[in-house]
């Protein structure tokens, strides 16, 4: 593997943990959310 | 799969979104929102924003899978040889995994979230997606159309049984409409696109039918369309607003059909009544579904009545 491949792996892989991160957090709050609407019932 | 490239490096995040077919997937959230606004009952905004998000992310795994199983007819068609898989961007069966998991996700959601029924109807439509349609009859009849239909015509059902947690005429007739829909939208675009699935092996109408079938099953369609999108109208279930433009709307539809079904292309033939067809029947699903959402804003809520 070219030094150069090494560094677009790696970009890659930061991409896609950030954007894992986001997603992760975005269901975090929805879950609260469906919790709260769901004991008000 | 030896013509393509793999390697076991993350895949980009936008490898991982392509593979949900965003484009599909907006006409899918669009229709379903709409089944949702329209349903006659309440549903809590932060429910109906999780209802909408499980059909999205159900249709994003239905569109995963397919694509894991289509990676290498994928390659063979312009329009889809750029995708990740034939590209050889990530390993095929991550595209497997993806796709489970989001499916199972969106149906495990919608079950908690909001009610056993929509969920029920929700993995039922993943199914049906991805082994009924793409594993078993896409490639074995020329049908396969109508029966991928069948798949696209579940977001405003699932929508509206999200609010109401039942089935009944209404949102099996918002079914029926995108069922007969998708055939002539989809027929118009394999008119001029044929040459590319014929390359592909895919079965499609215009290539073993031929031009004069297809051309008529469009207006077939067209006109059993016509008739279904005024049945919420003739039921009941929607009012004026939603009855005068679906009457409009369907019969500009079935007009745009007869110049199509009465010719034959020539060589060299620009195609331009199928073009046509094509570009207004996408114009029109998103009319029409929001027509019956402002029926029912407008309408039901007693603003005008």
């Amino acid at each position: 593997m070219t030094p150069e491949e090494q560094e677009a792996l790696k970009r890659a892989r930061r991409g896609r943990n950030i954007a894992l991160a986001l997603v992760l957090l975005a269901f975090i709050v929805l879950f609260y959310a469906i919790t709260i609407v769901k004991f008000g019932h | 799969m030896e013509s393509v490239r793999t390697f076991s490096s993350p895949a980009e995040w936008r490898d991982c979104f392509a593979l949900t077919k965003p484009r599909v997937m907006s006409l899918v959230v669009f229709t379903g929102l709409c089944g949702l606004l329209a349903a006659p009952a309440y549903i809590n905004p932060v429910l109906g924003f999780t209802a909408v998000l499980c059909i999205a992310m159900g249709a994003g795994g239905a569109g995963a899978l397919n694509q894991w199983w289509e990676a290498d007819l994928d390659a063979r068609m312009k329009r889809t040889a750029n995708r990740p898989l034939p590209q050889g961007r990530m390993p095929r069966i991550n595209a497997r995994d993806f796709g489970i998991a989001l499916s199972v996700a969106s149906v495990a959601l919608m079950g908690l979230a909001v009610n056993l029924l929509s969920a029920v109807v929700l993995a039922i439509s993943i199914l049906y997606y991805a082994v009924v349609y793409t594993i078993w009859l896409k490639p074995r009849t020329p049908q396969n159309i109508v029966i991928g239909g069948g798949a696209g015509a579940f977001p405003p059902l699932i929508g509206w049984v999200a609010v109401t947690g039942h089935i009944t005429w209404m949102p099996v007739l918002l079914f029926a409409i995108i069922f007969m829909w998708t055939p002539p939208h989809f027929w118009a675009l394999a008119l001029f696109v044929k040459s590319d699935y014929a390359k592909a092996g895919v079965p499609m109408m215009p290539v073993v039918k031929g031009e004069a079938v297809t051309r008529r099953q469009i207006l077939v369609y067209a006109v059993v369309l016509f008739l279904v999108s005024l049945a919420p109208w003739w039921v009941g279930g929607t009012g004026l607003i939603y009855g005068l433009s679906a009457l409009a709307l369907s019969a500009l539809f079935v007009a745009l059909c007869v110049p199509v079904a009465l010719r034959r292309s020539s060589e060299n033939d620009r195609m331009k009544p199928e073009k046509r067809l094509f570009a207004y029947s996408v114009l029109y699903l998103f009319a029409l579904f929001t027509a019956l959402v402002a029926d029912r804003l407008i309408l039901g809520q007693g603003v005008v009545a």
